[in-house]
């Protein structure tokens, strides 16, 4: 191109530009963010019931107006292990400000005999749920365990975290911050 | 999207592992395209890995100092590898001035070392694209359009391809630019930022996780527009008649 051309050129595309911004803005309730379910953020969580190992059944939409941190796992898994300690300490910080641990045991993948004795090793006060068959680890689309994914008030994912551990401050600034925000 | 690449007891973390290729083949390009410039590919790399180091630290420190509450709770955390605990504007930040001050050390032209360093940035937004490809983020608008991908729910504009796409053309015209030899210094650079924020901005239309402001205005479309034209006024200034 031409030098003297250059400014021309510019200052065309700059006003290109400016007219496509005005015409690709999004108008009024036609996004769908926060209303479909789907395992990723900004989505919905896809709700579900699942039981304790006492028999207790739990459902995730029950406890909208909570902090929820749902951390799928098994027994096997060192990550998850690892990650364990950090997530009862987060629990017992913020829980009277709201915040919960959802601990959903990949059962269908791990060995239902020695979910009880590790929650004991690992004194884990937070509520665990089985998921027997699978169904929520599949709705999850989980595919590397652990994965973790933080929910808001509203009930919708604000990040998810594939892999750990998670370090302690990672849990504790991502929580206290969706503590923080009006429901 | 393929998140997770499970090799045995391996799970291989796909999009982390796509940035970190792009960081590798980017400096790789870099130090080629210096070296075919006679120009110095020790202190290119040098100048990369300092910005990278000073990068990293300066996320970490930046994350710390905005949530001492947390750090306090657990100090081990620190030393984490966790990526989540990194601020990316204070890492951006602490990477510029290690690189402003390394340079200005080394007495390195601030345009030509730009020029030099866009084979490196052009490679990473490849990398970029296909980290967002891997892990289903920076997803698409719904759409009835046949290209139209099933994801999150929804059929949507697969926008991580368009992205792809949009990388691979301006390396393209990176790698057939770089080849000119009567290019000012920083014209490389600049047409680089010119072309990456034009396609940003175009791009953006078709996303399904803008930032929207009043009037459904989508930020980053803003950002990417203040990009382009700051890249275009340096453009132009290069190329004014009075300068040559």
């Amino acid at each position: 191109m031409k030098p003297n051309r250059l400014p021309i050129a510019s200052a065309l595309l700059l006003v290109l530009g400016l007219v496509w911004i005005w015409l690709s803005a999004v108008p009024d309730g036609a996004t769908t963010s926060g209303q479909i379910p789907a395992p990723q953020a900004g989505f919905l969580a896809p709700n579900f019931s699942l039981s304790t190992p006492q028999g207790d059944s739990i459902t995730l939409s029950d406890l909208r107006g909570k902090v929820i941190l749902l951390n799928i796992w098994a027994t096997w898994c060192p990550p998850c292990r690892a990650e364990m300690p950090a997530m009862q300490n987060t629990y017992q910080a913020l829980q009277e400000r709201g915040f919960i641990v959802l601990a959903v045991n990949s059962t269908f993948q791990d060995t239902p005999a020695k979910i009880e004795p590790f929650l004991q090793e690992y004194g884990l006060t937070f509520p665990t749920l089985l998921d027997t068959n699978g169904d929520v680890t599949r709705l999850y689309q989980v595919q590397s365990l652990p994965t973790s994914f933080f929910i808001d008030k509203n009930g919708i994912i604000r990040e998810v975290v594939v892999g750990g551990p998670m370090a302690e401050a990672l849990l504790y600034s991502r929580v206290e911050n969706l503590l923080n925000e009006a429901p | 999207m393929l998140p997770v690449l499970q090799l045995g007891p391996l799970a291989l973390q796909m999009p982390g592992l796509m940035y970190l290729l792009g960081l590798w083949l980017g400096l790789d390009a870099a130090e080629k395209m210096a070296t075919r410039r006679r120009e110095s590919s020790e202190t290119l790399y040098n100048l990369v890995i300092t910005a990278l180091i000073a990068g990293v630290l300066g996320a970490r420190l930046g994350y710390a100092a905005q949530y001492p509450n947390a750090f306090l709770q657990s100090p081990a955390s620190l030393l984490s590898l966790n990526p989540g605990l990194l601020d990316p504007f204070f890492g951006f930040a602490a990477a510029l001035l290690a690189a402003l001050v390394y340079g200005n050390r080394k007495r390195l032209s601030f345009w030509k070392t730009a020029d030099a360093l866009t084979p490196f940035f052009a490679v990473f937004m490849v990398g970029a694209a296909l980290s967002h490809a891997a892990s289903g983020q920076a997803f698409g608008a719904e759409t009835d359009l046949p290209w139209g991908i099933l994801l999150w729910g929804a059929k949507r504009h697969p926008s991580q391809f368009y992205e792809l796409a949009a990388a691979l053309l301006t390396l393209w015209g990176v790698t057939h630019l770089a080849n000119r030899q009567n290019l000012r210094p920083g014209s490389l650079f600049l047409a680089f930022s010119s072309a990456s924020a034009s396609a940003a901005l175009f791009l953006q239309a078709f996303r399904g996780d803008s930032a929207l402001l009043p009037g459904g205005i989508r930020t980053e479309q803003l950002i990417a527009w203040l990009l382009l034209a700051a890249a275009l006024f340096f453009l132009n200034r290069l190329y004014r008649p009075q300068n040559g």
